[in-house]
């Protein structure tokens, strides 16, 4: 049961010249960066490329999600802090609103959600990897769609749980979402987060609580976190063709 | 237009001159994949060649494993712009491949098909003359899973979602088929030196 593909435009994707609207502080390893980039409509899950141009011309290209829901605007793109990272540097060290960058997208048509699409459904985040899952959360809330979702979501520390306010008051509507975050190093903040590193079997505990199978399944982070979570959900018995995934970082 | 605030961090020349546009130089080896890292069982694995529904040839692990074989290093390139310079890969060629089969190639248009239900396309001309192979090995070891083993397409010289993983056949069309990403909004050819990543892109 492959989901339909999201097919093309008719035209080619050519770059926008745009000026950064703000940057945000989300995590002590995220900034949000904000910009008006006046692409094509983007479906949650969808992303970016990102261009820089350095004052003697040169060049860097990055991809990253888009966070922010459709149809809502400025565009939000979340950035992780990597080390010896060229583009993420300039994020967050240097990046200020007004700077002039280059945008194209929205790009990928298979790590996307519609509400059409309905559930129940999966989503499974590893750190900087909420991003594009928290554009489904939005467009969900924003459609009024009270399809069963379940977010399971790893970060290191309870600070590093990106939109955390904005996630719990999600949940608070009490339209179907239930959140579980799994907190790496420290105590689960609440009864329904799972205690330190999320392996298999605590991914299976959280999903015989929910009591729903999923149809839809969105799994992003880290690759050995994808591998892990993915591993898990098919020896779970979550049919393969339904688990899609969007993988950062190298293999083990 | 110039970003105020960004120096970058160029490469040397000589990466320089081996990165296609928009392509930036790394030493891991990242994993892209749509989904689930499939479980491919040798015991049972096969590896068929179409002529669109018709099988012309068909080789189980162990036949594979004792066509003729090659090595290449190769630069590969992600369209998710990471470049990884001197890949060691081994296998058997698609000349090979279809010397064994005893058969020409009966159209000019192929799709890879993968386990995972995976399937790219790409013109024969990109894959005979030593363009492209089964790979079984990287870097003097079985491929590992996350990257495609026991076996991947390679076809180096083009962006790398091509290199179809955990392939297991190819089937010959009448005419350029669309794949899985190309279907999605990506490149029928994906030639990196012309940049070709996304649909429309010429």
């Amino acid at each position: 049961m492959t989901p339909a593909p999201v097919p093309p435009g008719d035209a080619p994707l050519r770059w926008h010249e745009v000026a950064i609207a703000r940057v945000e502080r989300r995590t002590p390893r995220v900034v949000s960066v904000y910009v008006d980039a006046g692409l094509a409509p983007h479906l949650a899950g969808q992303h970016v490329d990102v261009r820089l141009t350095a004052p003697d011309g040169y060049r860097a290209e990055r991809s990253y999600s888009i966070a922010s829901a459709p149809g809502s605007a400025p565009l939000e793109l979340a950035i992780e802090h990597l080390e010896g990272g060229e583009v993420s540097a300039y994020f967050h060290e240097a990046a200020e609103p007004g700077d002039r960058i280059e945008v194209r997208g929205p790009i990928g048509g298979h790590f996307a959600w519609r509400p059409a699409d309905g559930g129940p459904l999966l989503l499974v985040a590893g750190g900087s990897g909420m991003a594009p899952l928290m554009a489904m959360l939005r467009q969900r809330a924003m459609a009024s769609a009270r399809v069963a979702t379940l977010l399971v979501y790893s970060a290191r520390t309870w600070d590093e749980v990106i939109w955390r306010d904005e996630i719990l008051a999600l949940e608070a509507r009490g339209d179907g979402l239930d959140v579980a975050f799994a907190i790496t190093r420290g105590a689960p903040a609440r009864s329904a987060d799972v205690a330190g590193r999320l392996d298999a079997q605590g991914l299976h505990a959280r999903l015989s609580t929910w009591r729903h199978v999923p149809s839809h399944t969105y799994v992003c982070g880290a690759n050995r976190f994808v591998e892990a979570m993915t591993q898990a959900l098919v020896r779970g018995g979550i049919a393969a063709p339904t688990i899609r995934a969007e993988r950062y970082g190298g293999a083990l | 237009m110039t970003t105020r605030g960004f120096s970058g961090r160029r490469p040397t020349s000589e990466a320089a001159a081996r990165l296609p546009p928009g392509q930036y130089e790394t030493h891991d080896f990242p994993v892209l994949s749509l989904g689930p890292t499939p479980d491919v069982d040798l015991a049972t694995w096969t590896f068929t060649i179409h002529d669109g529904p018709r099988p012309l040839a068909r080789w189980t692990w162990t036949e594979l494993e004792a066509l003729p074989r090659t090595r290449w290093t190769a630069d590969i390139h992600c369209v998710t712009k990471w470049s990884k310079f001197g890949t060691e890969w081994e296998g058997v060629t698609f000349d090979d491949l279809m010397a064994a089969a005893g058969v020409a190639p009966p159209t000019p248009y192929l799709l890879a098909l993968s386990h995972d239900g995976y399937d790219t396309n790409v013109p024969v001309a990109d894959l005979a003359g030593g363009r492209a192979m089964i790979a079984t090995r990287y870097a003097g070891a079985p491929i590992e899973a996350e990257h495609g083993g026991p076996a991947r397409l390679l076809v180096p010289h083009l962006y790398f979602w091509k290199s179809a993983k955990w392939v297991r056949g190819l089937r010959f069309t009448a005419r350029d088929e669309a794949g899985f990403w190309e279907l999605r909004g990506y490149h029928m050819r994906g030639d990196p030196w012309r940049e070709q990543r996304y649909t429309n892109d010429p």
